[in-house]
């Protein structure tokens, strides 16, 4: 049995731990709610684009738009959301497995598979398998999620798009279902895939369209691209932080149970050294009679 | 026919107004335009821009991003990157903002991809600017 002074060591040290993991798990949650406002607050904007579009496409015949076009589909690009933090549980590890996967089981129907990355942790798993062939690597920018850099990589990809550098591009992440869980989704970024109209729009016979329908579809189709990797980094934000604090709720009530069964084992240990003392004064004091 | 509007403007970031007006002008990619009600269904797209509504014969101003508008049977659905009303804008930041696109636009060619962007904000900045200026008018 290890020495006391060991044992009070070791509690000592789950205890801090225990510490650390409590306070993380109370700032996730903190962050949490806040990260799912910001999710809901994008549900009404994203949701009037979606049925805009649909109506638009069932409007108006013949529209065709270079984001919508379908080619063989020989290069693709793969983003990847994942966080740049870890101690969430699996929620990267998850999700670049998932990639990690796709890039394996697809070698005869892509001629090249690409992937880009947000965030460090899921550059630090792939950059290690082989066959990923990593182009592009973005940290810090799912701490504090603004418009303009979702409108940035928006413009960036389907730029990439038109040049026919990629003829698809997919992206994953994890979609924020609840806090205990998250779905790993994924999401045909380009060519657009248009949405089904959920509410009709457009029902005054004539409509004016300013200044032409094409144009006003071309402009909301490069939006929706940047819309949909906004409201995908937020909602992989959200997951993280799910992720991270269900995680670190277990580890604290695995830190309490250590800690209960260290005690029991000290309390024993005490115990057995006092037995012990007292042998030994009993056995000493018979040795003088 | 009702004689008002129902306006409704969403960000990204969440709605910012939802309120009845008496009209609304806005920037539109063909130049300004003012919707009254009773006016015919329209899809239009926005530039950045300064849009106003009047409501109890007081004008507000706010600033906008990309976006457009849809006007169907008075109700006027405003959607848009930003809108920042004019008294919550913060006339400090946006001269700054004014500032360090200028520095960048000296040093680039319009041939940079950057050019484009620094270009926006330039813009972004002078209207928030305007606007902030009418703010109590």
């Amino acid at each position: 049995m290890p020495s006391l002074k060991v044992i009070k060591k070791r509690i000592s040290s789950v205890k801090s731990t225990q510490q650390i993991t409590k306070a993380m798990k109370m700032v996730s949650a903190a962050k949490l709610r806040k990260a799912q406002q910001a999710v809901l607050a994008t549900r009404p904007y994203a949701k009037k684009m979606d049925a805009i579009i649909a109506n638009l496409v069932a409007k108006v015949p013949d529209l065709s738009h270079p984001l919508l076009k379908e080619r063989p589909r020989e290069r693709a690009l793969v983003l990847l959301i994942t966080g740049d933090r870890g101690l969430c549980g699996g929620f990267n590890t998850n999700i670049s497995k998932a990639v990690e996967r796709f890039v394996r089981d697809n070698p005869e129907n892509f001629q090249q598979i690409d992937v880009a990355v947000i965030g460090r942790k899921g550059n630090d798993y792939l950059k290690r398998r082989p066959g990923v062939n990593i182009v592009k690597v973005y940290e810090n920018i799912t701490g504090e999620v603004n418009y303009q850099t979702a409108s940035l990589l928006g413009t960036e990809y389907a730029a990439a798009f038109t040049e026919e550098k990629y003829d698809v591009v997919y992206l994953y992440y994890n979609e924020f279902k609840s806090v205990i869980s998250q779905v790993i989704t994924k999401l045909q970024l380009l060519p657009v895939v248009t949405p089904k109209a959920e509410e009709e729009l457009f029902t005054g016979v004539d409509y004016i369209f300013e200044p032409s329908a094409q144009e006003v579809l071309g402009q909301l189709l490069a939006k929706n691209v940047e819309v949909q990797i906004f409201r995908a980094i937020l909602e992989s934000r959200a997951s993280e932080f799910g992720a991270r604090m269900t995680s670190m709720d277990s580890a604290t009530k695995n830190a309490s149970e250590m800690i209960g069964k260290l005690t029991l084992m000290y309390n024993r240990a005490r115990q057995a050294a006092i037995t012990k003392e007292l042998m030994e004064i009993i056995s000493g004091a018979e040795a003088i009679k | 026919m009702a004689d008002k509007l129902k306006l409704e403007m969403v960000t990204p970031y969440g709605e910012v107004l939802t309120t009845e007006v008496d009209d609304i002008t806005a920037p539109g990619v063909m130049g300004e335009f003012g919707v009254l009600p009773g006016h015919r269904s329209m899809l239009a797209l926005l530039q950045v821009g300064e849009f106003s509504y009047l409501q109890k014969g007081k004008r507000h101003f706010v600033a906008v991003n990309w976006g457009y508008v849809d006007v169907d049977q008075d109700r006027v659905t405003v959607m848009v990157e930003t809108a920042e009303p004019a008294d919550l804008i913060d006339l400090e930041r946006a001269r700054k903002a004014l500032g360090r696109a200028e520095e960048a636009l000296k040093k680039l060619s319009d041939e940079d991809k950057e050019y484009k962007v620094m270009e926006a904000a330039l813009a972004r900045a002078l209207i928030r600017i305007q606007v902030a200026a009418r703010k109590g008018h």
